[in-house]
C-alpha cells in the first residue's frame, strides 16, 4: 500500500479528477518543439521540452509535466515586467491543491512567537499594503547549460521572471504575534505537498534578520492581479533579492523557532559550497563548514532582442535586454564585440527599483559574418559577472558572462 | 487542507494524467515497465529524458538511490536494481 494525495484517477482519454485537485482541462492538446532552445542544453533536454500551456498560462517551455517545470521563453523578458500568464513555473513535488480563497488561512505561530492566529485573505488585505517590483529566479536557473551536466531540473535561460508584487510586509505578520528575543529562524510552508508520505514536504526557512527587512512580503498581487494558480494562489512569500526556493507558493503555515530547523530542503538541499561565490548575504544559522544555504541572487544578464545566431542587417544593430542582482542595484551594463577586449557602456532604460529587471541597451555596427556581442552587468557593489562558470554540485548561480553570436549579411 | 486516498500500487500505474504527459515515450527494452510502473507514481517520466544522456552508471545508481533513501520510494532492492540498470543501459553516457 502507498498513501497518495490528490489522485488524478484517469484511464485512457478521460481524466477524472479526485479530491479536489486542479484540473488540466487541455490534456491532449497538441504540444510543439521547441525551436530554438539553447545548444549547451543536453541532447534529451532538447528531445523532451515542448512549449505548452498550462491552464491560465501562455505556451512556456515544459521541461517536466508533474510536477509542473515550465520556462518562459526569452521573448518576454523584452519587458522589465513579465506577463503573469507568461511567468515561469517550479514545484517540487507533485501534489498541488487549488486553493480556496474564501477558506484559505495563513497560520502564524511557533515556540519562538509569543502568540499563535490564523489570517484570512480579508485579514491579509486588511494590513497596510506594500509594492514592490522584485525579480523572482529559481537558483537552478540555467542550470542545463552547466558543463559538466549536473542532474536536476534542466533549466535554460527562463527560470526567472519579474512582477510588481503587492501584499502585506512580513515583519507586520511578524509583529502581530511578537517574536521573542531567542527566535533565530522562520519556517515557512506552503499547502503542495508530496505525493508519498515519506517524501520531505518543501519547507524552508529564513533568518529573523531577513524577515523582519522591510522588503519580504505575503503578496496576494502581482503585476496588479491575482496570482495565478501556478505561480502560489491566494499568497506566496516574496523574499527580494534572494532565490526563488524562499518564495514559498500557497503559503499556510509561518513558525518562528528557536533552532535552526533541520527539514530536507535546508539542511540537505539548496546548498553551495561555503565561500566559492561572491555573495554578502549569509545565513549563519543553516551554515556548516562546507557549505550553506542559496541566499542572495549573483548579478546577472541576460541579451533578449536577439537569439544566438540570428541573422541582421550589417550596419548599425541595437541590442538590448535586462540585468539584475540581490537587491544592489544595477551599476553599469558593458558590451564588447571584440571578445573582451574592448567594452563599451550600455544605455541603462527605467529603474524601477533595485530589485527589479534593469533594461539597457547598446547599438553597435555589425560587419558581415559573424559578430560576437558579450554582455557584463556591475552592480552597485562592484560584482561583476563571471567570465567562467564556477561549479558547484547542484547547478547553482550560474552567472557566465552570455555570448551570443549575429551572423550579418 | 489535504485528503488523503490509500491506494494500491497497481492503480497508480495507471494515473499519469498530468497536461500532455501520456506523449513521453521511453525507450523499449527491458525494465521499462517497472521504471514506469514506480517511478511515474510519483513524477513524469520526462525527468529520465531531461537527465540524459550525461548521467554515468554511478550518477543514475546515485539518483535511484537517493529516490528510495531520500524521497521515500517504496521500492525494494530487486526493482531498484532493474530500473537503475535500464536507466543506466538506455539514457546513460
Amino acid at each position: 500500500m502507498i498513501t497518495r494525495r490528490h489522485l488524478i484517477a484517469a484511464s485512457g482519454a478521460g481524466a477524472a479528477l479526485a479530491g479536489g485537485t486542479v484540473a488540466f482541462p487541455h490534456l491532449f492538446r497538441a504540444n510543439s518543439a521547441v525551436s530554438d532552445l539553447p545548444a549547451a542544453l543536453s541532447q534529451g533536454t532538447r528531445d523532451e521540452a515542448v512549449l505548452e500551456a498550462l491552464p491560465g498560462k501562455k505556451p512556456l517551455i515544459k521541461l517536466t509535466y508533474r510536477p509542473p517545470n515550465y520556462e518562459t521563453p526569452i521573448e518576454y523578458f523584452r519587458t522589465p515586467l513579465t506577463p503573469n500568464d507568461a511567468f515561469f513555473v517550479r514545484y517540487h513535488l507533485a501534489d498541488i491543491p487549488e486553493v480556496d480563497a474564501k477558506t484559505w488561512r495563513l497560520a502564524v505561530g511557533g515556540d519562538g512567537a509569543n502568540d499563535q492566529i490564523e489570517l484570512s485573505l480579508d485579514d491579509l488585505k486588511a494590513m497596510p499594503a506594500t509594492e514592490i517590483v522584485a525579480v523572482n529566479q529559481c537558483s537552478g536557473n540555467r542550470r542545463g547549460l552547466f558543463n559538466p551536466h549536473v542532474p536536476g531540473v534542466e533549466w535554460g535561460y527562463g527560470a526567472m521572471g519579474c512582477a510588481r508584487w503587492k501584499g502585506a510586509r512580513l515583519k507586520d505578520v511578524l509583529d502581530k504575534v511578537g517574536v521573542k528575543k531567542e527566535a533565530i529562524e522562520i519556517v515557512l510552508d506552503g499547502a503542495d505537498g508530496p505525493v508519498v508520505d515519506k517524501t520531505p514536504d518543501f519547507v524552508k526557512s529564513i533568518p529573523v534578520s531577513k524577515a523582519m527587512e522591510e522588503t519580504p512580503l505575503i503578496a496576494y498581487e502581482m503585476n496588479g492581479g491575482p496570482l495565478p494558480h501556478f505561480n502560489g494562489f491566494p499568497a506566496r512569500l516574496i523574499v527580494p533579492g534572494w532565490t526563488g526556493t524562499y518564495w514559498i507558493k500557497h503559503i499556510v503555515s509561518i513558525r518562528v523557532v528557536t533552532k535552526p530547523f533541520d527539514g530536507f530542503w535546508m539542511k540537505s538541499a539548496y546548498r553551495i559550497p561555503t565561500g566559492k561565490f561572491p555573495v554578502v548575504a549569509r545565513f549563519i544559522s543553516q551554515e556548516t563548514e562546507a557549505n550553506t544555504p542559496i541566499t542572495e541572487m549573483v548579478v546577472n544578464s541576460l541579451l533578449t532582442s536577439h537569439r544566438d545566431g540570428a541573422a541582421v542587417n550589417a550596419g548599425n544593430v541595437t541590442v538590448s535586454g535586462v540585468a539584475w542582482d540581490g537587491g544592489y542595484g544595477i551599476r553599469t551594463v558593458e558590451i564588447s564585440t571584440e571578445g573582451g577586449a574592448v567594452w563599451s557602456a550600455a544605455k541603462l532604460g527605467e529603474d524601477l527599483g533595485r530589485f527589479a529587471f534593469r533594461p539597457w541597451s547598446h547599438e553597435f555596427i555589425a560587419k558581415p559574418g559573424g559578430n560576437t556581442v558579450t554582455v557584463r552587468a556591475t552592480n552597485a557593489i562592484g560584482q561583476t559577472q563571471t567570465a567562467s562558470l564556477i561549479l558547484n554540485p547542484a547547478g547553482y548561480h550560474h552567472n557566465v558572462m552570455q555570448t551570443v553570436t549575429l551572423n550579418a549579411a | 487542507m489535504r485528503s488523503v486516498f490509500a491506494l494500491a500500487l497497481g492503480t497508480l500505474m495507471a494515473t499519469t494524467a498530468y497536461a500532455g504527459e501520456q506523449s513521453i515515450s521511453l525507450k523499449k527494452a527491458p525494465g521499462l515497465e517497472k521504471v514506469e510502473g514506480n517511478c511515474a507514481a510519483c513524477h513524469s517520466l520526462d525527468y529520465i529524458q531531461m537527465n540524459s544522456p550525461f548521467l554515468s552508471a554511478a550518477g543514475w545508481d546515485a539518483e535511484v538511490t537517493k529516490m528510495i533513501k531520500t524521497f521515500g520510494a517504496p521500492i525494494d532492492d530487486g526493482i531498484a536494481k532493474t530500473i537503475a540498470d535500464y536507466l543506466k543501459a538506455n539514457y546513460g553516457s
